[in-house]
Order: structure tokens, then C-alpha cells, then sequence
């Protein structure tokens, strides 16, 4: 597929990475570059490979739940629902409906505090300093529930199999509240300093073009799928943990550029607070956590359950023998799918514009690499 | 359309974002902390250094000995000695290594305690000049860390 259009003497191959600011971790990308046209872009993973999938094969079901927090770090609690909806699954139980509701508001939170780790430093790539520090004083309010809840800031292994461990604190709903309050006019100063920017909608739009056709056949999701006008979000097409009894809209963009995925991410900030303040209004009171074994021994069988992640399909495949330990455990990582189509958005490009389509994908190289 | 021209000539776009920085730069607004001088209070929840409960009216630990954290432990980093007392039959915790260099701070070995004795804490300075002071032995847990205090 590489354009044969090189003149030879001006081809230049750059690495970009692994040690780069905005590469967001340790991503190499291989650029062929004629002149500053980006004529090839190659990514080299693996600079943070921990073998997460092998070491879910030697711990039993219940001591691996800790080590899927570590796989996406900015969204932790979205990677714990979703390991613990594929052995629910397999053990066939549900969390009970107050630990479902429980499940839904942390995880949304989750869902702000990555877009916002997104935005403030997608923004900080393309020259715009400011929004990082304001969008990490809200977060910090978010990790300030989180630790609140269930003791830790980031790696929270905030749910168990089959529901919760923590019962809610005086004073979570409210505080939860407080939050939305105050969270939905700061989305407004954010979209103040950057939506109508004229420098920023230079740098964003038509820059890393991916159509919807584009989308399906790379297997991208999310954010980015959204944005190039598929309504396609897992929380609606197949709902699970109670999402089909709430009301949400699904924001989709238009020509699937950088800046309609900004949009569309900003948006899900707006409807995830929606989210939120619904299931905060009546949270059903009752247990929190199903019948489960204390040793969990699930039967023969495997299982793919995926949830709509902050940023895109987020899989979980568990095979299980029918012993303690899983026999394999296979992860779809949102992020790893979507950086496949980064050489095809960056093709024919600027080297400028690599930094934004990077920024753009929201990748955890936590995650693609695992 | 006019309108439109209008805002871009007098660059009305930057100004609401300057707008924006201008109103954070109030005082109340100030969200950094000043760590060693001032100590931030976590959550009361919060999972720190672990900690050996002793029982308050006779200065005994409550720990049983049965090994339950040890099982739960996805890093295996807890190791439990136990001798059996010759005349109650009962076992008796004789030593207890913690790893905290290893310890991901998970919590399952304080949910796998049957009688509250594993317990992790609100202390989160575990900073250690070697490795080997980040091995805990069971006078460390019973006792804590003892971080440095700063004065200013």
C-alpha cells in the first residue's frame, strides 16, 4: 500500500518515540517522510509489555480482578466492570440492582475522568496549555470520590465478582451531585477556551480523516466511529449492568476528523453527567453483592463479554477448564484496535498533524501493549 | 454571516477563552498542595501500608495464624509462620513477613482476614533507603512506618 512516489534522495525514515512527549507513552512510529509530507507511518508496540493475559492463566479468578485496573489506567473502574460482567457471566449470576446502579455511576465518572485526561492533554499536544490544568483540577475531584469509595485513586479494583465489596459512604450521593453541578459549567469554559478557537479548528479540522466505512473495516470503535457518524455504542446496542433503564442520547459527528471527535467526546462529557444524575437519584437500596462462591470454580465453558469502554469496545474472552484458574484470557483492547488506523489517517498528512492524530485516537499504551 | 465576520475580526473567539484563564486566576482557585509541610488527609477507606492489629486490652495481636491473606494474596507476598502451643492445640503467629515492594494494594488480603487483624491504613509514605526495608517484619506491621516530619 505505500506510495511508490518517493524521490529518492529526499525519502526520509524518523522515529518518532518511544520516548516522546506526545506520543503518550512509549509508542514508536516509524515515518517515511518526503520532505514534510508523511508518506508512511509504522507503529512499534510492545515497550510495555507485562504479559497481563499470561498471568490471568496462573491466578484464580478473584486475584486477577486487580490486574485489569492496570491494563487501561485512566479508565481502571470500566476495566473492572468489565471483567467481572465475563465471569459473572460465566458463573451465570447478576449483580444485584443497587450494585448494578453503583457500577453504572462509577464507571460514568470513570468515563469523564478519561475523556478529561484526554482533552487536557490532546490540547497540551497542539500548543494549547491551558485546559490541561483545569481539566485535571476536575478529575481530581472525580479520583477524590473514587478514593473516597473504595481506597484508592487509580488502580481501584472498585467491584468484585459478583457485585461490590464497599457499601456506599454517607454522604456519596450528594457529593456525587455536587460534582454534576459543578461539573457541567466547567465543560463550558472548557468548550469556551477551545470549540470556537481559531487555532484550534486549524489544527483539528480535516486532519486525520476516517470515514465510517474506513471504521468498520479496521474494527474501530468508539469515539471515533462515533464521530465519523455511526450511532454505535455498546451501551445502547446491547445494554448490560442496567444502561437500557436510563435516558441518554448517543453524540455522533460528521466527516469523522479530529475536531469531530473532540465534539463528540465533549459531548459524552454532557451525557455521561446525565447518566449520572439519573442513577444517583434512586439508587435501589437492597445487597450489594450476589451469591458467589468463595471459591469460584465456573464451569467448562467460554465467554465474550465486551462494554462500551471510554474509548471504544473494550472485550473480555475467558475460557474457563473448570478449574479456579481461567484458562485463557483473551483481552479487546479498545486502544490497540484503534491505533491500527493510524497510518491510515496519517498518510499524506503533515508531521504536524501526527501529533494531533495521536492525541485524537486516545490511546493507554498500558492497554495496547497489556 | 456578518456576525460571523465580525467575531473573527475582533477576535472574540480568544478573548472568551482569555476570559476564562483571567476568572482562574482568583486565589480561592488554588488547588496545589504544599505536600511535606502539609499533610494531605486521605480517605478514610484508603488503602495504604499494612498494618498488624494488636488487640488493645492485653497488647496481643489478633492475628490467628490460618493463612487465609497469604492464600489471598495474588502476589504471594505474604508469609505466615505459625507454631502449634503445646498445651491449648491452638496455633500461634510466630512470624509474619509482608512485602511491600511487591504489594499492589489491592485490598483481597484485608477482605480475606477473618478477624480483622490484617488491616491496610491510611499511612502512604513507605519510601525505604534499601530493599530490604521494604520487607515488613511483623514488629514493622504491628508498629507502623514512622515517616520523617518536616518543620518549615
Amino acid at each position: 500500500m505505500a506510495d511508490p512516489t518517493f524521490l529518492d534522495a529526499t525519502e526520509l525514515v524518523l522515529n518518532m518515540g518511544p520516548q516522546h512527549p506526545s506520543t503518550h507513552g512509549v509508542l514508536r512510529v516509524i515515518l517515511k517522510l518526503d520532505g514534510e509530507k508523511v508518506m508512511g507511518a509504522d507503529c512499534v508496540i510492545g515497550y510495555l509489555h507485562r504479559g497481563v493475559e499470561k498471568i490471568g492463566e496462573n491466578r484464580t479468578y478473584q486475584m486477577f480482578a486487580p490486574y485489569v485496573d492496570r491494563m487501561d489506567y485512566v479508565a481502571a473502574v470500566s476495566n473492572g466492570l468489565g471483567y467481572c460482567l465475563a465471569v459473572e457471566k460465566l458463573l451465570s449470576v447478576e449483580a444485584p440492582p443497587r450494585a448494578q446502579v453503583v457500577r453504572v455511576i462509577l464507571t460514568e465518572l470513570n468515563r469523564i475522568a478519561s475523556h478529561l485526561i484526554w482533552l487536557g492533554t490532546h490540547a497540551l499536544d497542539v500548543g494549547a496549555l491551558t485546559p490541561v490544568f483545569y481539566t485535571f483540577r476536575e478529575r481530581e475531584e472525580i479520583l477524590n470520590i473514587f478514593e473516597a469509595y473504595c481506597g484508592a485513586r487509580l488502580t481501584t479494583h472498585a467491584f468484585r465478582i459478583g457485585g461490590l465489596q464497599y457499601e456506599l459512604y454517607d454522604g456519596f450521593e450528594e457529593r456525587v451531585k455536587a460534582f454534576c453541578d459543578m461539573f457541567e459549567k466547567r465543560v463550558d469554559d472548557y468548550e469556551a477556551l477551545l470549540t470556537g478557537n481559531r487555532i484550534w479548528i486549524n489544527r483539528l479540522r480535516k486532519v486525520g480523516i476516517l470515514n465510517a466505512e474506513d471504521c468498520k473495516a479496521y474494527g474501530v470503535t468508539g469515539p471515533l466511529l462515533r464521530a465519523s457518524g455511526v450511532k454505535w455504542d455498546l451501551r445502547k446496542a446491547q445494554p448490560y449492568s442496567g444502561y437500557e433503564n436510563f435516558d441518554f442520547e448517543i453524540p455522533t459527528g460528521i466527516q469523522g476528523d479530529s475536531y469531530d471527535r473532540y465534539v463528540v467526546r465533549m459531548a459524552e462529557m454532557r451525557q455521561s453527567v446525565r447518566i449520572i444524575r439519573q442513577a444517583v437519584a434512586n439508587i435501589p437500596a437492597g445487597p450489594i453483592m450476589a451469591k458467589v462462591p468463595k471459591v469460584i470454580k465456573p464451569p467448562v465453558g467460554e465467554v465474550y463479554v465486551s462494554i462500551e469502554a471510554p474509548k471504544g469496545e473494550l472485550g473480555y474472552f475467558i475460557v474457563s477448564d473448570g478449574s479456579t484458574q481461567p484458562y485463557r484470557v483473551r483481552v479487546r483492547p479498545p486502544s490497540f484496535v484503534n491505533l491500527q488506523a493510524l497510518e491510515k489517517m496519517a498518510r499524506g498528512g503533515l508531521v504536524a498533524d501526527i501529533v494531533v492524530i495521536i492525541g485524537t485516537i486516545d490511546i493507554v499504551l498500558g492497554e495496547v501493549d497489556r | 454571516m456578518v456576525k460571523r465576520i465580525l467575531r473573527s475580526v475582533f477576535l472574540v473567539d480568544l478573548f472568551e477563552g482569555l476570559w476564562v484563564t483571567f476568572r482562574s486566576q482568583h486565589p480561592k482557585n488554588i488547588y496545589t498542595e504544599q505536600y511535606p509541610a502539609q499533610r494531605p488527609q486521605v480517605a478514610e477507606r484508603y488503602r495504604g501500608a499494612p498494618r498488624l492489629n494488636i488487640n488493645p486490652d492485653n497488647g496481643e495481636t489478633l492475628c490467628i495464624g490460618c493463612n487465609l491473606c497469604a492464600l489471598a494474596c495474588p502476589e504471594n507476598l505474604i508469609v505466615v509462620g505459625t507454631e502449634r502451643d503445646e498445651k491449648t492445640k491452638r496455633k500461634v503467629l510466630t512470624t509474619f513477613t509482608y512485602d511491600t515492594s511487591r504489594c499492589m494494594f489491592c485490598g483481597l488480603c484485608e477482605d480475606a482476614c477473618p478477624v480483622d487483624a490484617l488491616e491496610l491504613t491510611q499511612d502512604f509514605e513507605l519510601a525505604s533507603y534499601t530493599r530490604e526495608g521494604a520487607i515488613w517484619d511483623r514488629q514493622m506491621l504491628e508498629e507502623g512506618p514512622r515517616p520523617t516530619s518536616y518543620k518549615f
